[in-house]
């Protein structure tokens, strides 16, 4: 099977690594200008978050040059074991973890705390790709659907109960797996209708929206061809959404809690929020907006010095960056973290085994919902959601779940035997 | 689909993704300046605009409470730099120990952010004021911000009215986010149970401000701005003319004064004696003067009229004669003989001497204690009940039903429920079906175990006033401009005594007026139906109790006068009770100087008064 072979430094995608490092080390510098002080103007101060964010770096390379030398197979063995540890974590935080801002979500042992759901993540794409790639597992058949949805969600419904939306909705980005791995096309067509219907159902009165569907099915009607399967399926199609943008309101006033109705109102622009979530985004938009074209230059950003952007360490990080660096810099950021994901989806590519390529895939779609939220809350265009930018925000537990994400398949990948000569599905 | 175009797919959204944010990035950072310019006018600052607390009036339109502005100085840590520590602490009038110290104090506080303004000094004097705002250029960080404090146009209802003081570390938590360090709230009185009401909703004010704390103009036009608004105006029943005189009357007196309408509940007048002026708790002064009433010994921020139990006196006389009548053990000719008191076995109620036998009318008008005795004798022993436990417990559903051994429910903070023990409590005390009539015999006339607020007792008495209701009394007529919002201010309840059986009792409190114990409360021309009282006060003197409601048809003011121990009723409390009721129904109280006077001047304390009991006096 699997030929026994340590990883050998050519093996390794040194453009992954490479991008890994830019990343991680241009957000100490961000992380570093975003909280300093000073009084502390070392970086490796550990009075500040960005000392102690370069403790972070040293234990999370060291992790890494780890999973470099774990044998291969290792992953794929215990994948589940791996899954249900950190399924068990997810729940035993939810009975005896520490609340930090309104969130049950923490682990404290001694002065160390983390967060369970961060590593979560690879626990899934891990057991996630080894039931996928198992033999006779073929994805049309309805039972290998619903495990491998089960297997994907089950963290996000645990992750709910404990009051952390943000890190729970990471856990919808495996749908682009599932996608990829023979999921229907209209299942992403679907969820983006859900998105947009929502969106028009809290803008406008739901009254209108049901007459407007109606008359654009009729126009489709008119359109189309007429037999008898086609209307059914218009008018099918026409009510499910009719009923869907009636209960939308219903959903929002009763099911999201308060601070949640509040983001979206603020993102849609019903409400005007400036102690709360309506005070982080305008003070984000100033910061990022000032930046012009080649930005202030490093510590020059007087937004990020008075402080005026909360939680800019976190997960308001790429304020910095826009504002410091400008839309240069942004863009470069945003291109090269376009050319990360299109690097790991095409070494998942060219993987010989199914675990491999599905777990690249997994890795590639986590990385690109933070990626989607975190700079478009910043940016004014999603709603706030706690969720950190990975390599760049300030945070242990993040750091470190996503180098061992990204270091397993790394590690995975650097076995050059794997990869498949031609093309193959 | 093959899986080459899914991949395609996948790499097609994330680049879009890419695109969108690099176009909004374009759009903000590139073509849209007002980013740029809010950022290089450095920063923005949020000014709270605090609302005008809404004013208070008497229920003849009367301004009695307003508002006074005040100047707190206000500091955003974040922009403090490069201050002159020195030339600060001068213009201010502090050490440099103290300014570090509330620096410290600031940072320990609820919500400290240091891009958010806390108060540095509150309420800074004219003069500092002055001072200060020539230098604010100086100071970077500083500002001053206008808020307003209260101000009592007269030194009296200070229990009514109660007082605002600074809100705590746990008021900042429970309001999610409402209040702030520094600010105001209602702590007592209408100012704590309309709070709501009264403070309006503060509005925010987004300005920007260069490094050196100059205003630029505002943000975005304002649009983020929330206007303040204004906390809404309250009318009180209250009548100040009323309770002024009420104050004065009992001024260097102990005890309370309860007057109510009966028609609607709302209280006309108020009196707790000893009280305080309402306006030491306003300003700088504000915590020393709380301090120093808090340990003053004649308890002068204690709320009598609504908190303290008297024993109840003659009121369950009254209310004896009705809870007869309705059980079908007395009618108005039921005859009892009095040979001076009541004699059951060992046991003796005396009673005064009066002409005997009586029928219930002259029962009432005499009050004759026997009578009544009797009358809880029958009620008790009612053969049509299987015992006395039962009997009783229909006595206290009556007795109870006149809004008597519980909390009535009125607009004010510290309302006490009074005593009227229920039948386990005598089980307590004797065991199960061991007590009975004569055991608790002085439940009849008043005494014993019973404990009545004021508050109860005037409403008890507009219940027989008003023939068998009463509307929870309370305080606030209209808020902003509508009636009171609690409907429970405008429901009536029904005591379980039926109407017609009023009738004879009042006729009794008539002729207490005319030709009984209370004559020397008579108003000419006016009928008025009352009972004194002196009840027994095991601590001391008795105290002199009166209460009555006028004219007996269709009656405007009920009332009740607890004044301790002071004696007969009628020495004391019938008089200023009927100089209260005169004022109310006429607009006049000297037709009668030497009553006046008498009550004006009568000194009962005994004793110094302290410096802050004896300020209301306004005659």
């Amino acid at each position: 099977m699997i030929q026994q072979q340590q990883p050998k430094p050519s093996n390794i995608d040194w453009i992954t690594l490479i991008l890994y490092f830019i990343f991680v080390f241009g957000g100490l510098l961000c992380v570093y200008a975003s909280v300093y002080r000073e009084e502390y103007p070392m970086i490796w101060d550990t009075h500040m978050n960005y000392g102690k964010q370069v403790i972070w770096i040293g234990l999370s390379l060291f992790i890494g040059i780890l999973i470099l030398f774990v044998d291969e197979k290792f992953f794929y063995a215990f994948a589940y074991p791996i899954y249900g540890i950190t399924l068990f974590l997810l729940v035993a935080v939810l009975l005896a973890g520490t609340t930090v801002k309104g969130s049950s979500s923490w682990i404290e042992i001694g002065g160390f705390r983390m967060q369970p759901a961060e590593f979560a993540k690879f626990g899934a794409a891990l057991a996630l790709a080894k039931y996928l790639s198992g033999f006779n597992v073929k994805f049309k058949d309805r039972k290998t659907q619903v495990i491998a949805f089960t297997i994907s969600f089950l963290p996000l419904f645990i992750i709910l109960f404990q009051n952390e939306t943000g890190s729970a909705l990471v856990f919808g980005s495996f749908i682009f797996v599932l996608y990829r791995e023979g999921l229907p096309g209209y299942f992403l067509f679907v969820g983006f209708m859900v998105i947009v219907l929502s969106v028009l159902a809290l803008l406008v009165p739901p009254l209108y929206l049901v007459i407007a569907i109606a008359v654009l099915a009729l126009i489709f009607l008119l359109l189309i061809r007429r037999n008898r399967q086609n209307v059914l399926v218009v008018a099918a199609v026409s009510v499910l959404m009719m009923a869907y943008v009636s209960s939308v309101d219903y959903v929002f006033e009763n099911v999201l809690q308060a601070h949640q109705k509040s983001r979206i109102n603020v993102l849609l622009g019903k409400e005007v929020d400036l102690k709360g979530a309506g005070y982080n985004v305008m003070q984000s938009k100033i910061a990022i907006g000032s930046g012009g074209f080649i930005g202030k230059g490093f510590l020059e950003g007087t937004q990020n010095k008075f402080r005026f952007v909360p939680e800019q360490s976190t997960d308001f990080i790429f304020c910095t960056i826009g504002e410091e660096y400008g839309f240069l810099g942004s863009s470069i950021f945003i291109a090269l973290y376009i050319l990360l994901l299109w690097r790991i989806v095409y070494l998942a590519e060219r993987q010989r085994y199914k675990f491999n390529r599905i777990y690249g895939y997994s890795v590639a779609s986590i990385l690109f919902f933070h990626f989607l939220i975190n700079i478009g809350m910043t940016l004014g265009l999603m709603p706030v959601i706690g969720i950190p930018l990975p390599f760049i925000s300030y945070g242990g537990s993040s750091l470190l779940s996503f180098t061992i994400l990204l270091f397993i398949f790394i590690r995975l990948d650097s076995n050059k035997v794997n990869e498949l000569r031609g093309e193959l599905d | 689909m093959n899986s080459t175009s899914k991949r395609t797919v996948l790499i097609i959204i994330f680049v879009s993704v890419a695109l969108v944010y690099i176009a909004r990035l374009a759009v903000m950072q590139l073509f849209d300046d007002s980013y740029l310019r809010s950022a290089q006018e450095n920063v923005l600052q949020e000014q709270t605009i605090y609302p005008a607390r809404g004013l208070v009036y008497d229920r003849t339109g009367e301004l009695l409470v307003y508002n006074d502005a005040i100047y707190d100085l206000i500091v955003t840590p974040e922009q403090v730099k490069g201050l002159d520590t020195n030339e600060f602490c001068k213009v201010l009038g502090i050490t440099k120990e103290d300014f570090i110290k509330r620096f410290e104090k600031i940072k320990r506080g609820v919500g400290y952010a240091a891009y958010r303004p806390a108060i540095f000094e509150k309420q800074l004097t004219i003069p500092t004021y002055a001072a200060f705002q020539e230098k604010l250029f100086d100071f970077p960080g500083f500002q001053v911000e206008v808020r307003t404090d209260r101000k009592y146009q007269h030194s009296n209802a200070a229990h009514i009215m109660g007082y605002i003081g600074e809100v705590t570390d746990r008021d900042i938590e429970k309001s999610d986010g409402y209040y702030r360090m520094g600010d105001f709230k209602g702590r007592s009185g209408i100012e704590y149970s309309y709070e709501d009401a009264l403070r309006g909703r503060k509005g925010i004010k987004y300005v920007l401000v260069d490094s050196k704390n100059r205003t630029q103009g505002r943000y975005k036009e304002g649009v983020f701005d929330t206007p303040a608004v204004a906390g809404q105006n309250i009318t009180l029943g209250i009548d100040q003319k009323l309770q002024e005189l009420g104050e004065a009357l009992m001024n260097n007196k102990l005890g309370s004064v309860v007057a109510i309408e009966p028609a609607t509940g709302e209280i006309l007048a108020m009196v707790s004696m000893p009280t305080y002026d309402p306006n030491l708790f306003v300003g700088r002064q504000r915590g020393n003067n709380y301090m120093a009433l808090l340990q003053d010994k004649a308890k002068p921020l204690f709320n009598r009229p609504i908190a303290a139990p008297y024993p109840p006196g003659s009121i369950f006389k009254v209310l004896m004669s009705l809870v007869g009548q309705q059980e079908g053990v007395l009618t108005p000719n039921t005859m009892y003989g009095c040979h001076g008191g009541y004699h059951m076995g060992g046991l003796t109620v005396g009673c005064h001497p009066h002409g005997s036998p009586l029928n219930l009318r002259g029962a009432v008008a005499v009050s004759c204690n026997a009578y009544f005795c009797q009358v809880y004798r029958s009620v008790i022993d009612n053969l049509m009940y299987p015992n006395s436990e039962a009997a009783y417990k229909k006595w206290y559903e009556h007795i109870s039903s006149f809004g008597i051994g519980h909390r009535l429910g009125v607009d004010l903070f510290g309302e006490g429920s009074g005593f009227l023990p229920p039948s386990t409590y005598y089980d307590k005390v004797y065991g199960r079906f061991h007590w009975k009539s004569s055991t608790t015999i002085s439940l009849a006339i008043g005494q014993g175990e019973l404990g009545i607020t004021p508050l109860q007792m005037a409403n008890a008495t507009a219940c027989v006033a008003n023939r068998g209701y009463y509307i929870t009394p309370h305080v606030v007529k209209t808020v902003n401009g509508k009636k009171n919002p609690n409907p429970e201010y405008s429901q009536k309840h029904w005591a379980s005594v039926d109407t017609p059986f009023y009738n004879i009792v009042i006729d009794g409190m008539e002729d207490v007026i005319e030709r009984g114990t209370g004559r020397i409360a008579r108003i000419p021309g006016i009928i008025m139906c009352g009972k004194t009282g002196t009840a027994q006060n095991p601590h001391g003197k008795d105290h002199s109790v009166f209460f009555a409601f006028a004219p007996k048809d269709n009656p405007k003011i009920a009332i009740a006068v607890f004044v301790e121990n002071a004696g007969f009723g009628a020495t004391w409390a019938a008089p200023i009770a009927s100089l209260m009721i005169e004022q109310y129904l006429t607009g006049k109280h000297d037709t009668r100087k030497y009553v006046l006077e008498r009550m004006l001047k009568g000194n009962l304390t005994h004793k110094n008064d302290s410096a802050t009991t004896a300020k209301t006096v306004k005659h």
